[in-house]
């Protein structure tokens, strides 16, 4: 750690980890729910379960990316934070935000809409806590070294904010609702999330591998042109069904189709620049996680979004498990694995360490990745069959469920393995006790 | 990457496609919202009961176990054609006094069967959520979805 004002990437790191506990610890309550639908029926329904999953997975991956931030942009700029105590003001507004809203979760406090459930003060929080974010960030910027890393970033993060302002527009007319409810949804998780997980994984190649820095700045221009060219018109692969005109059947065909180059190119990357590097980084896991993040990107995003994009197929699989397959493996590959890689990297420095722990941190990355690839398979065969049953045979819907029981006691097998793996990483992350991995030769990069 | 492309150009790529392909999304963004509010939605029949009914669908998050035209949560069945499937097409009263039963005596409590709370909604707030139901199922979603069992 060169500067000291990087140390509130720790403060950030912490708090997503626990709310990705939380994410995940709701994630194995709503599969049991799936198999034993009586379980706290009452207590905790379903939607109220499932809301604190999705929303405590989303929030979590915003303070990563916020502590990301706050990690790499002294470095990249070559000077202090422009002010640590507003980050710590921003943390803690985020999290009495979080905390608040679930807790109202579990009493019925909500607002409707799908990820939106946030009540409008914790809306309005999020702003303002955004505001002060890219104030920070941006005067840090403003008065340091700019490089494409930074631009790039500070891009994708000011685009995170703007697009969130459509969540406060709610129209009666849902069709019209929806048309901009995708605007914050796909065009943060398809289009500006895509620009800050380029810089990040860019980021960690340079230190990792220690390329030239214009080879990586050529590439991360690539890739996220790549990204927002078939992004932002891929939005219309949404607009299918929902009471939009026809021709986004075509639009949305061709341009989501071609989202899957913009993970391929982030696979090559990551790949070339590993077997171009010339530095010998102690930090393995940091890597594992870096070069996973590409591939279980480019599979979930890319190969299981590519499967059910294109109009006529997604008339028969839209709204089955094929998409909630296609969400799980989607989130996984590019953000949380984004997020632990960049985790898996920082933290050693935020402690004044040696790379530690590493054999149970890759352990934790196994165990993660091949929960979550099972669960992906298992939710893909349950929604073909339940494609063929319900969209092609015209069964009853919860006639179909009952014949896809097997898959679901799967998933909530997969789901255990997931949720040991995160317990193994924050274990491995957080409690650092003795080196492992020792046969190191060069000297660290920072 | 390729030597041919200079970093400057990259960037210009970058910025000018990005550009570009957000001018045309917008723009055509703008036009669907005209087509859905003067062609596809029937706008001239939402009426406030309509309105108030989709304020009751989002108090009750109905949408973290239901889909309403496939998005939502995968977990209930389907509900944009939900009117249709209660037979609304040939008696419309009938329909959405069937819904409103339905809302009205969940939860079932039937062991091993999926339960629905009981939202304690009133019987305006029945009226409004059948009403919304029924504006939703007469929205123009392009033939989806195939099958009347959503």
């Amino acid at each position: 750690m060169k500067y000291q004002s990087q140390k509130v990437a720790l403060a950030y790191f912490a708090c997503a980890m626990a709310l990705f506990a939380a994410q995940v610890l709701f994630g194995l309550l709503v599969g049991y729910i799936y198999v034993a639908p009586n379980f706290l029926a009452e207590l905790v329904p379903f939607n109220v379960a499932r809301m604190i999953h999705t929303n405590a997975l989303i929030v979590w991956l915003l303070l990563g990316f916020f502590g990301a931030s706050y990690y790499l942009i002294p470095e990249e700029t070559e000077r202090e934070l422009h002010s640590p105590k507003l980050a710590y003001i921003q943390l803690i507004l985020l999290m009495v935000g979080a905390s608040g809203a679930v807790v109202g979760y579990l009493f019925g406090i909500h607002e409707g809409r799908e990820f939106l459930e946030q009540p409008l003060w914790v809306k309005l929080g999020i702003i303002v806590a955004a505001l002060i974010f890219l104030y920070n960030v941006s005067m840090t910027v403003l008065q340091g070294r700019k490089t494409v890393i930074t631009n790039v970033l500070l891009l994708g993060l000011w685009g995170i904010a703007l697009f969130f302002l459509f969540a406060l527009y709610n129209p009666a007319n849902l069709t019209v609702d929806k048309i901009y409810w995708w605007y914050v949804v796909h065009i943060w998780v398809e289009g500006v999330w895509e620009l800050v997980m380029a810089s990040v994984l860019a980021f960690m190649m340079l230190k990792l591998t220690g390329v030239d820095r214009e080879v990586v700045d050529k590439w991360l221009y690539v890739i996220v042109a790549l990204a927002l060219f078939t992004g932002l018109l891929g939005t219309g692969h949404h607009y299918y069904w929902i009471g939009t005109p026809g021709y986004w059947q075509w639009i949305g065909s061709v341009f989501s189709a071609l989202e899957i180059l913009p993970f391929f190119a982030m696979v090559m990357f990551t790949f070339i620049m590993v077997w171009k590097g010339r530095r010998e980084h102690p930090n393995k896991a940091a890597l594992l996680w870096a070069l996973g993040c590409s591939v279980l990107a480019f599979f979930g995003a890319g190969v299981w979004g590519f499967m059910h994009t294109l109009a006529p197929m997604n008339y028969y699989t839209h709204g089955t498990q094929v998409t909630a397959a296609h969400g799980h493996l989607a989130f996984f590959g590019a953000y949380v694995s984004m997020n632990l890689a960049i985790i898996t990297y920082a933290m050693p420095y935020l402690l004044g360490r040696k790379p530690y722990n590493q054999v149970l941190n890759m352990a934790s990355f196994w165990l993660m990745s091949s929960g979550m690839a099972f669960m992906t398979f298992t939710l893909t065969f349950a929604g073909v069959v339940q494609t063929h049953l319900q969209r092609v045979l015209g069964q009853g819907y919860m006639d179909v469920q009952d014949q896809l029981a097997l898959f679901y006691w799967m998933r909530l097998g997969s789901g255990v393995v997931v949720v040991l793996g995160a317990l193994l990483f924050i274990y491995a992350t957080f409690v650092p006790r003795r080196e492992v991995i020792t046969n190191v030769v060069s000297a660290p990069a920072e | 990457m390729s030597e041919g492309l200079t970093k400057s150009q990259a960037r210009n790529i970058f910025f000018g496609g990005s550009l570009f392909f957000f001018v045309v999304f917008a723009g055509l963004t703008a036009h669907s919202h005209y087509y859905a509010v003067s062609t596809s939605t029937n706008a001239q029949n939402l009426t406030e009961s309509v309105e108030r009914g989709k304020r009751v669908w989002e108090r009750n998050a109905c949408i973290d176990c239901h889909t309403i035209l496939g998005e939502g949560a995968y977990f209930a069945p389907e509900l944009g054609n939900v009117f249709v499937r209660y037979g609304g097409k040939d008696d419309p009263a009938g329909a959405k006094e069937a819904i409103k039963a339905w809302i009205a005596s969940q939860p079932t409590g039937i062991p091993g069967r999926r339960q629905m709370p009981n939202f304690h909604l009133t019987d305006g707030e029945l009226n409004d959520i059948a009403d919304f139901l029924e504006w939703v199922s007469k929205i123009n979603t392009q033939g989806w979805p195939p099958k009347d069992s959503g």
